[in-house]
């Protein structure tokens, strides 16, 4: 019998470890164009202890680990490279504790985006946390791990800045408290102390497996509306984004560009949410940034779209449906993206060569952008769907993928979440002292080289 | 396969597994195994997979697919909306694939042949078929206005035979003109379908088609919304003429009509909605409106309700082939404790299905003492016995 998965079965129960075919293929791969690799077994633990357990086995075993949010990163960052262990971490959901004078919240790391949207607005009603776009499954865990973003983010910057403390578990066993929670009975913040929370946040699981995580709740005003502003000429977004962001009133804002319906190929449609306790301030922020933003409409450079409220919704849903419609387009159940984080006055560059790369890969163009802080960057978005049942599609896609990493990578930008060919990208251009930090601190950590191997290393 | 070329448009973002609102995991068997495979867009990529020869199949693979309860939460859930109301209908046509090449596990086997040999899942008599009908004043149909439809667990089932009882003597008290088949009711072919076994569905279909016709059947009334369900979807692609209800749809007709008026019962219920009642057939008033209608009667909800409502465990077959199991995290185990959340003192339910899945969890999670399962028409004719 397999001494390996007799163990996992010891420490989770037969329900959660497999070691299956259909487990296998299926953790083997996700929704992007990554080619699948196998692991070994597949392992669903439901406490830290369970976890701890499993990576003690694995430091004995030599065997690595891969640990899994939401299996939504498109990038195949959860793809395990040389086999070993999927931790499939969902069943670490609970949300611990709510401290709402303090707004936090402690959940385990496996907790849903939406489980965690639909506890707080149940019990909660005052309070809400950034939600991705991605469908509600992604987890709290995998979205700070790869420095995620959401729909408040133009406000209070990543989502991994919004993390008050963690609790780890090292590649070597230990569980390890990060932030006032390592001091304290409270998880209230990463200050005062020394931030080690940096040893895990964008790592993508390779320096250890979170468990618990202290996130930073906000104030929810409920009443919502969106502003859209259109344009014809990317050179006018950085300014019209700083003229928005001044005001200090906008919440969300985006910007998408795509050729589908007709008449908006070739325009740049800003999407400003704004909310309000009452209709009164919903008022005020509609008329401050519409003032912000009179000399673009004086001069007939830009204005205000209507838009029906039934139609609204699509742009002010959390989280939001529309995105993964984007895999039928080509009624072939596939995107990927580049999403690229770089300055906001990089847009028009970006849009440009954004255009180039689907003309040349033969694909349509979709263009999105996201403002993170105060335009203190954003995250520059193209993406292409493609049918997975057509592989030379899937190759089309594949090819528009690493020629936008590299695109972006040449305007001064860094791919987001970027899979294994485009994190060598980065890794080629990296300051040589940086990167042999990133080496030693991986090796000071993880003797055994066991934590998802193949990501962050240089080939 | 049928649906073969939509299979692969799947994109996996799994909010098929989630309510309407995100707060729990909806789709029953995800809930209880939560590995990937056991989701619906895992089960789409495996059947993707199996169809492309990625997979060979395995008893592990049929399992995957035959614990899909066919609840149609995926399929209300799912974003996608040029496809998503296939999902269900994909999952049956992959287990109609194994039918076809004999690769289906052992209790879906011996539930088809028991079907073919018998004509019933507990390869009872069918003398015996009419037998819970004794002392109730019901009587053959014979150009009645409606044919009262049993199915097989009204009328064999212990449990089930209770509420069909029950529905019984409210449809005589109303003064109904309305008769049953007895040993002449055939199994409606509901179980089979979702089982993928297409042929005898079919046979079914038209035994029931024809005998109601030659009866001159106009409007059945169903005990069992999945027997609704197939009759009211289905039969009339094999030239059924007849209007078919649930008897919740019937009983609130009658209490208007003030054909029946129930009487006090100081009682707080809470009601689960049949999957086949609910989502696949949007029927969620006419079971509160029978309940209201009860003086007395509290109506508490549940937290998952209406399309959001989680599954008994009991569908897609698995109420005979028992391929989803028990156990605490068990669909019946989870929604009894979900139920006994609200205070409840008893769980109404409209489907005799429903009715033996609960009554067996509240055993096992030992609720007896807080809980108890009644049926809506068991309620009804209770308050009228005063």
């Amino acid at each position: 019998m397999d001494r390996v998965y007799n163990a996992l079965k010891e420490i989770v129960g037969e329900r959660f470890v497999s070691n299956q075919q259909e487990e296998l293929y299926l953790y083997s791969r996700d929704p992007g164009t990554m080619d699948p690799v196998w692991p070994d077994y597949v392992v669903m633990p439901a406490s830290t202890e369970e976890v701890q357990k499993i990576v003690m086995l694995a430091n004995q075993e030599k065997i690595p680990l891969v640990p899994q949010g939401g299996g939504l990163v498109l990038s195949g960052l959860t793809i395990p490279l040389k086999g070993g262990i999927l931790v499939d971490m969902k069943r670490m959901n609970r949300i611990i504790e709510v401290n709402k004078n303090s707004r936090y919240v402690i959940v385990e790391a496996g907790c849903s985006h939406g489980l965690l949207q639909s506890y707080l607005n149940q019990n909660y009603p005052d309070l809400r946390h950034s939600l991705p776009d991605s469908p509600p499954i992604s987890t709290v865990g995998g979205n700070v791990c790869i420095h995620g973003s959401g729909h408040l983010s133009q406000v209070y910057g990543f989502h991994s800045d919004m993390v008050n403390g963690m609790e780890v578990v090292l590649p070597t066993g230990e569980i390890c408290k990060i932030g006032s929670c390592s001091t304290s009975p409270y998880w209230f913040a990463r200050a005062p102390l020394p931030d080690l929370a940096g040893l895990f946040l964008g790592w993508f699981g390779t320096t250890g497996i979170m468990t618990k995580i202290s996130l930073k709740l906000y104030p929810h005003k409920r009443m919502k509306d969106v502003m859209l502003f259109l344009t014809e000429n990317p050179e006018y977004i950085s300014d019209i984004i700083y003229k928005v962001t001044d005001t200090e009133v906008a919440e969300d804002i985006t910007i998408s560009c795509a050729p589908k319906p007709d008449w908006m190929d070739g325009f740049q449609l800003t999407s400003i949410a704004i909310v309000g306790r009452n209709k009164a301030e919903l008022d005020f922020k509609f008329r401050t940034i519409r003032s912000a933003l009179a000399s673009y409409i004086d001069s007939r450079e830009g204005g205000f779209m209507y838009m029906p409220p039934a139609m609204k919704h699509n742009f002010t849903e959390v989280p939001l449906r529309s995105t993964a419609r984007f895999a039928d387009v080509k009624k072939g159940g596939g995107f990927e993206y580049v999403g690229a984080i770089m300055p906001v006055d990089k847009f028009p560059d970006a849009y440009r060569a954004g255009h180039e790369i689907a003309q040349r890969c033969e694909t349509t163009y979709s263009l999105s952008a996201r403002i993170i802080g105060r335009a203190h960057c954003m995250m520059f978005s193209c993406a292409y769907a493609f049918n997975r049942a057509d592989k030379a599609d899937v190759d089309r896609a594949k090819q528009a993928l690493h020629e936008t990493n590299k695109a972006v990578l040449e305007l001064g930008g860094i791919p987001w979440k970027a899979e294994f060919p485009a994190q060598q990208l980065i890794l080629e251009r990296m300051d040589p002292n940086t990167l042999r930090l990133m080496e030693q601190v991986r090796k000071l950590m993880d003797p055994n080289g066991i934590m998802n191997p193949g990501n962050w290393e240089v080939k | 396969m049928q649906y073969a070329d939509i299979v692969h448009r799947c994109f996996r973002c799994g909010y098929c597994n989630f309510t309407s609102d995100f707060q729990d995991f909806n789709c029953p068997t995800y809930n209880k195994y939560r590995m990937l495979s056991y989701s619906p867009g895992g089960r789409m990529w495996l059947i993707n997979a199996w169809l492309n020869k990625e997979l060979q199949w395995s008893e592990h693979f049929a399992d995957i697919m035959y614990s899909c309860a066919t609840c149609n939460n995926c399929v209300e859930e799912c974003v996608q909306n040029k496809f998503n109301s296939y999902l269900s209908e994909i999952f049956i046509a992959a287990r109609g694939e194994m039918v076809e090449q004999g690769l289906v596990p052992p209790t879906v086997r011996d539930y088809l042949k028991n079907i073919q040999l018998s004509g019933n899942p507990y390869r009872a008599p069918a003398e015996d078929r009419g037998k819970w009908s004794e002392g109730s004043g019901l009587t053959r149909f014979q150009n009645d206005e409606y044919l009262y439809y049993v199915g097989c667990v009204g009328s064999y089932d212990e449990r089930g035979q209770k509420m069909a009882l029950a529905l019984g003597k409210l449809l005589i008290k109303a003064g109904l003109s309305v008769g049953i088949l007895g040993s002449d009711e055939k199994c409606d072919g509901n179980e089979v379908r979702v089982l993928g076994e297409s042929m005898l569905f079919e046979e079914l279909a038209r035994q029931n088609t024809d005998q109601f016709a030659q009866l001159g059947v106009k409007k059945v009334i169903s005990l069992s919304p999945h027997a609704f369900n197939v009759m009211k979807k289905y039969y009339p692609d094999y030239g059924a003429g007849f209007d078919t209800l649930h008897y919740t749809q019937v009983l609130w007709e009658l209490i208007k009509l003030k054909k029946l008026n129930p009487g006090q019962l100081e009682i707080r219920v809470t009601y689960h909605d049949p999957c086949y009642l609910g989502r696949h057939n949007g029927e969620y008033r006419a079971p509160r409106k029978v309940l209201q209608s009860i003086p007395g009667l509290s109506l508490v909800e549940m937290r998952r309700n209406r399309k959001d409502s989680f599954c008994c465990g009991g569908g897609g077959g698995n109420f005979f082939t028992d391929i989803l199991g028990s156990g605490p995290d068990s669909p019946a185990a989870v929604r009894v404790k979900e139920a006994v959340a609200t205070g409840a003192e008893v769980l109404a339910v409209a489907c005799p299905n429903c009715a033996k899945m609960f009554e067996d969890a509240i055993k096992v999670e030992g609720l007896e003492d807080r809980l108890q399962v009644r049926d809506i028409a068991e309620l009804v004719l209770e308050s009228l016995k005063d």
